[in-house]
């Protein structure tokens, strides 16, 4: 044992040897290779949803309805508006029947249900319905609203399809969001006098607020970009409607029948119309993570 | 003061008219019958979607429908076996390229990257889920195929000799894609659910294998893998369920040709798929037998994630930890719910 090189003895006894470290930096660079691949997917699919989605845009690509042509290069196609506008007002509808429906099972798993065997099998439906694929959702309303009342497809179906899509994402997000309300205000509020209602309208749901818009918010996103409930409960029309009642046209469908054109104009609105479908969900996305980031409770 | 002591009298002074409890009572029993509207909608729909279905079954036997191999609508023939195995081919290709791209992401946000990347990291890969199923098609269909069909071909005309995989024409629709696209596609729900319960790992245990003299990797494969393993397996059957029941990118990814995949870069079919393509114009059986599809998917995904989630909700209470989507922190809500889960 040499008294110059205590390090290098210490080392060669408890240190790391030659192998171990070789095999730490090689797992090391995997794992960040992989992780920079998760990256690529992202920044390919953005980089062409510009690339090829802002040559599409145009005002009339905004203001016009799909014309059906796609014989001729030369005939005018026409633009997404009844696409963008149908998507609008069907995920609107959506919302309006999910979300107090969803909040509703929220407050009262978490208000009222528990840890009860009956809110233990609601529980269970709602993570049952977070898995049921998306067509199937559409294959109930058919069968109910299209089969069930012998008539057509129409807005306020494909709305119902959505809204059934929300509601487990509703229920659970607002669910957790309850949770995380103090007990104490709830007691403080009732200890004063306060009704039970009173307590949930007055003092539960607002301090939940914020944090309730998030999920809210993500459902709604996620309503936006679904095609496949909306194939065979909305239908796919070209002109602009407002009534609820009728076929209605929507931006996922109308991107889903472009892209089974062989014309490159119209493929070349499917891009425009996916960049603006994205834009339209990303902005929900964000707004829902700067308000989340915004509320106390979390 | 012991409550027990304040007489009998002095509490109806206090107590609240029956009138004025009557919205408290109606709340309650309106909440109740809300929840109690789910458990009767989905119990009502699948009643109806199995009736509706019952006419093929009828007409193939319930194991005819599955295991045969012979799907031809116009010719009345609906053995469903071609998009079963599409199925199960395009959605174990993306467990086996999704997971570890996925399991690896997380990995590196919890144990390795600096603090400062570890939220936007996440946040990045979570943006995954937020595009839209159709537009993943589009850019699958128009970018990514035509670009990977030569390296396909290659891989095809190198490997010959092995079945399924080598061999044959590589068409710009086929079950590889699909499948890669899918991985894609499951990566953020995999990934997240795998963050979250990577973040129960007890401080001690990666500490203390530190402390013994582990290198990074060492600690990652002694003291978090085992300790996340049921919890990744979870994760992984959510991305499992996701990917059995997409339907509109494997539509347009996967070639809709319904016959027994012999290729891996061949064209085939899935359930979701024929359901997407085919429903528009399908009558009488054939609707029947679309119907019958729906109702496999429905029960396959509903045993997928059933099991997916007990083994999530296990791993996250083996710590005494609330369950994935309501941990620590407020961005973990927001992944739990944007990727779906």
């Amino acid at each position: 044992m040499s008294a110059q090189a205590p390090a290098a003895e210490l080392t060669a006894r408890f240190g790391v040897s030659a192998g171990r470290r070789r095999k730490d930096r090689i797992a090391r660079a995997i794992i960040l290779a992989a992780t920079i691949l998760a990256l690529i997917p992202l920044v390919l699919i953005i980089y062409y949803l510009l690339e090829k989605g802002l040559g599409a845009w145009s005002s009339s690509f905004f203001t016009t309805d799909p014309t059906g042509n796609t014989f001729f290069k030369n005939s005018a196609i026409g633009g997404v508006k009844s696409a963008i506008l149908g998507s609008i007002e069907m995920v609107a509808l959506a919302s309006a029947i999910a979300i107090p429906l969803g909040v509703g099972v929220a407050l009262w798993l978490v208000e009222y249900g528990r840890a009860s065997w009956f809110a233990k099998v609601v529980r269970f439906f709602v993570d049952v319905l977070t898995g049921v694929p998306s067509i199937v959702f559409g294959l109930f309303i058919y069968i109910v609203l299209v089969i069930g009342t012998g008539s057509t497809f129409a807005g306020y179906k494909g709305s119902l399809a959505l809204s059934l899509l929300m509601l487990p994402v509703v229920i659970r997000s607002a669910e957790v969001i309850l949770l995380l309300v103090p007990g104490g205000l709830r007691e403080s509020a009732l200890a004063l006098g306060a009704p039970r209602w009173k307590v949930i309208f007055r003092i539960v749901l607002p301090t939940a607020l914020p944090g309730m818009v998030t999920g809210v918010l993500l459902a709604v996103a996620r309503a936006a970009g679904e095609t496949a409930p909306l194939l065979f409960t909305a239908g796919s029309p070209k002109k602009t409607t407002t009534d609820l009642g009728a076929f209605m046209n929507s931006l996922p469908v109308q991107i889903y029948n472009d892209i089974n054109s062989a014309t490159p104009s119209v493929v070349s609105r499917a891009w425009g119309a996916a960049l603006a479908l994205v834009t339209l969900i990303l902005l929900l996305n964000l707004a829902a993570r700067l308000i989340s980031r915004r509320s106390r409770l979390v | 003061m012991e409550a027990a002591s304040v007489p009998g009298g002095d509490r109806a002074l206090l107590a609240r008219s029956p009138l004025a409890r009557l919205p408290d009572r109606a709340l309650k029993y309106l909440l109740t019958l809300l929840a109690g509207l789910i458990l009767v909608l989905i119990v009502y729909f699948f009643i109806r979607l199995v009736g509706e279905a019952r006419p093929a079954f009828a007409k193939e036997g319930v194991l005819g429908f599955a295991f045969a191999n012979n799907w031809n609508p116009s010719a009345e023939h609906f053995g469903a076996l071609p998009l079963v195995v599409g199925t199960l081919i395009t959605s174990a290709l993306a467990l086996a390229i999704g997971v570890p791209v996925a399991v690896a992401a997380a990995l590196y946000a919890t144990e390795l990257c600096p603090r400062a990347l570890r939220s936007p990291l996440s946040i990045l890969v979570e943006l995954l889920a937020a595009v839209p199923s159709v537009v993943y098609g589009l850019w699958g269909y128009f970018f990514l195929a035509p670009k990977l069909q030569p390296a396909e071909q290659w891989v095809a005309d190198r490997l010959s000799f092995v079945p399924f995989i080598g061999g044959g024409l590589v068409t710009i629709p086929n079950y590889f894609i699909a499948g890669l696209v899918l991985a894609i596609m499951i990566l953020p729900i995999v990934s997240a659910i795998s963050r979250e319960v990577m973040a129960t790992v007890p401080r001690d245990h990666k500490e203390a294998a530190l402390g013994l003299g582990a290198t990074r990797w060492e600690m990652i494969r002694m003291a978090v893998l085992p300790y996340c393993r049921s919890g990744i397996v979870g994760g992984a059957m959510l991305g499992l369920g996701r990917a059995i029941g997409e339907t509109i990118a494997v539509t347009i990814l996967i070639g809709d040709a319904p016959k027994l995949g012999h290729q891996l870069f061949g064209q085939g079919y899935s359930l979701a798929a024929v359901i997407a393509n085919e429903f528009g114009e399908a009558q009488g059986v054939h609707r029947s037998a679309l119907f019958a599809a729906g109702l496999v998917l429905f029960v396959l995904t509903f045993l997928v994630n059933g099991f997916a989630r007990a083994l999530v909700v296990r791993a996250a209470h083996k710590t005494g930890q609330s369950g994935p989507g309501d941990g620590e922190s407020g961005t973990s809500i927001v992944a739990g719910v944007a990727a779906g889960a």
